[in-house]
């Protein structure tokens, strides 16, 4: 199993209040499939993923990615996972915006000790990779909602990540674009192996992944396997 | 590794908001610019002084009447009437590092060449003058024995006297009023130039001491005596002697003050320059508060940068910087600000020098070591105020960095 999840307790103490937005979560995902986690804000979701990202420790409970036990890690170590394990995709994009698309790209490869050639030539392969060829000396300014989105996918993937994480991708995106988003995802699932787990509250969204999770009060209510979307052909 | 692209991004973000980032250095640029005038300045003081000990002689000394402790007497004002040119003489004969001895009294006169005049300076000087203060003529000739013996009404003039009485005319042999009384040019004396202390050199008359005795100025007493050592690295020695034969002759006691003051020319210049030089250095501490200054500035737009940035951070983070990362990172941003300030200030500050040097009267020189320094604490001013944004940025936590609007 890619991700083994025990028990996972996340307890924020506001005050005098506590907030169990995790309350002993188990979970297993295995190499190569497609996650959707779904719920309505405050479910868990999101804080759920951010254990997951290795961007927040548990309060309590295990977690073990790739055979490794995360849960007590300094902040430095998480940092390594981060860059060489994990690849996130994020609503905003968030991309640098005075950077052009290559030099997003190439924004995880520089903690990678990488040369700059190296890293120029591994960018502009990802870019092509999501579809971008001839854009690489845009702004994110210049750029659709969808490429930049493509973009920050590129930039997810260019360490060769083990899970992708994506959090509610296509929530800035109309549903055209976001189709050709989700159409992405399912290729890079099928044809390069990819794990991914993605967070959306939106069922048609849910539907491209191939097993549905949902979260109520801090707790997975529900686990399904479902057919996904089956996308077309990519084109070369 | 990363300090590449981190440098490029910075200097993109200098350019992209220069006014800002103008603001911000402009502290640096003062303070990096202020800093080198002022060690130009001091370096200036210290290379002009090797010149002026060797325009006056390095093993000159200087012996005044009156004692340094009764109202400081300066240089050549001495007004107490204990020394007499028979000292001089003995002087030159008794004190074996002694090479020679020169006493001269001085005053000032109207000095007339027809329908010109001029007031300058009279020295009464002997035959030794020449000798002891390396001052020789350009044309004609200097006082021998017999001149100074019979109280001739003979006397040299120094260049700026000339252009100031006689123009384009040779002046020699001409005939020339002093103080009302009548005296012959037998002499010119080659160009001297500026003192340390900025006085021209070369506006003076020499006359026959006895002649300005008697004739001039009525007065039996010497202003003082130049004294020139055999040798540099008997000075002390020479001091000494010149000090035992003094109280001797004036008849002085034990315990008695010497009636009289025996200055090292050399170490009266080295004096002079130390305080320009101290004056300098404290003017570029002054100057170096703008660095302070500078400093706060750059520490100031750094933490609003790091604070409109933290989105940014968020998202390094995400992507795997570590906290040591994103310090580095904007420390580099901090010190490429301070140093573009830097640079900026140290052309500025050369320029400055040169004007300071031709428009005033101290001497400038920018040496390396000072441009050098500059930089140094230009870098180092960014590294310190930039220290304390950047570790902010480094312990931002991510995942509310990433949710920042």
């Amino acid at each position: 199993m890619l991700i083994e999840v025990k028990e996972l307790v996340k307890i924020y103490s506001l005050g005098d209040v506590e907030l169990r937005a995790l309350d002993s979560v188990s979970l297993s995902i295995g190499k190569g499939e497609f996650v959707a986690v779904m719920g309505a804000s405050g479910s868990g979701k999101s804080t759920f993923m951010n254990v997951l990202g290795c961007l927040d420790r548990p309060t309590s409970g295990s977690y073990i990615l790739d055979g490794v036990p995360v849960e007590g890690m300094s902040k430095d170590d998480l940092a390594d996972v981060r860059k060489d394990k994990l690849g996130f995709v994020f609503q905003g994009f968030n991309l640098l915006s005075r950077t052009t698309a290559l030099e997003n790209v190439e924004l995880p490869m520089l903690y990678n000790g990488l040369t700059a050639i190296e890293r120029r030539d591994r960018a502009a392969g990802a870019l092509a990779g999501v579809g971008l060829k001839g854009r690489e000396g845009h702004f994110p300014n210049q750029l659709s909602g969808g490429q930049q989105q493509r973009v920050a996918i590129a930039r997810s993937l260019v360490n060769n990540p083990s899970i992708l994480l994506a959090d509610e991708p296509t929530g800035n995106l109309d549903t055209h674009t976001s189709r050709e988003i989700m159409e992405l995802f399912c290729r890079l699932n099928t044809e390069r192996g990819i794990t991914i787990v993605l967070v959306t509250h939106e069922q048609d969204i849910a539907a491209y992944a191939k097993r549905q999770v949902a979260f109520r009060d801090g707790r997975i209510i529900k686990d399904e396997v479902s057919a996904g979307v089956t996308p077309p052909q990519s084109p070369s | 590794m990363y300090i590449l692209p981190a440098v490029k991004i910075a200097l993109r973000g200098l350019r992209v908001n220069k006014m800002r980032s103008g603001l911000t250095m402009l502290g640096i640029i003062i303070g990096v610019a202020a800093v080198i005038t002022m060690l130009a300045v001091g370096e200036g003081a210290s290379s002009s002084l090797a010149k002026s000990i060797a325009s006056v002689g390095s093993n000159m000394i200087l012996v005044i009447p009156g004692s340094t402790t009764s109202g400081g007497a300066r240089m050549g004002t001495g007004n107490t009437s204990t020394l007499v040119p028979a000292d001089a003489e003995a002087l030159a004969k008794e004190c074996p590092s002694v090479e020679n001895a020169a006493p001269l009294v001085r005053g000032s006169a109207q000095v007339v060449n027809g329908d010109r005049n001029w007031s300058t300076s009279v020295l009464g000087v002997t035959e030794t003058y020449e000798a002891v203060r390396e001052w020789p003529v350009i044309k004609g000739r200097s006082f021998i024995r017999q001149d100074v013996d019979s109280g001739a009404k003979l006397c040299v003039l120094g260049q700026s006297v000339v252009d100031q009485l006689f123009g384009d005319e040779d002046p020699i042999d001409k005939s020339i009023r002093i103080k009302k009384v009548p005296f012959t040019v037998i002499g010119v004396l080659d160009k001297k130039g500026q003192s340390p202390n900025g006085q021209d050199q070369d506006d003076t008359i020499l006359v026959p001491l006895t002649t300005a005795q008697g004739r001039l100025f009525g007065t039996t007493s010497l202003n003082a005596i130049m004294v020139k050592g055999k040798s540099l690295d008997q000075m002390d020695k020479t001091i000494a002697e010149i000090t035992a034969l003094l109280r001797q002759r004036h008849k002085l006691q034990e315990g008695e003050d010497d009636d009289f003051s025996v200055r090292n020319l050399a170490e009266m210049l080295s004096m002079a320059a130390a305080q320009t030089k101290i004056m300098a250095m404290l003017l570029g501490c002054i100057a170096s508060i703008s660095l302070l200054v500078g400093g706060i500035g750059i520490m100031n737009i750094m933490i609003v940068s790091v604070t409109e940035r933290t989105r940014e951070i968020g998202i390094r983070m995400a992507v795997g910087a570590k906290g040591r990362d994103i310090l580095m990172q904007f420390l580099i941003e901090a010190v490429v600000l301070s140093i573009t300030g830097g640079v900026i200030g140290i052309a500025l500050g050369v320029a400055l020098a040169k004007i300071v040097g031709s428009f005033t009267q101290f001497e400038t020189l920018v040496t390396p070591l000072s441009v050098v320094l500059s930089f140094g604490f230009a870098a180092a001013v960014g590294i310190f105020f930039g220290y304390y944004p950047a570790r902010k940025a480094a312990a931002m936590d991510p995942i509310t960095a990433l949710r920042y609007e």
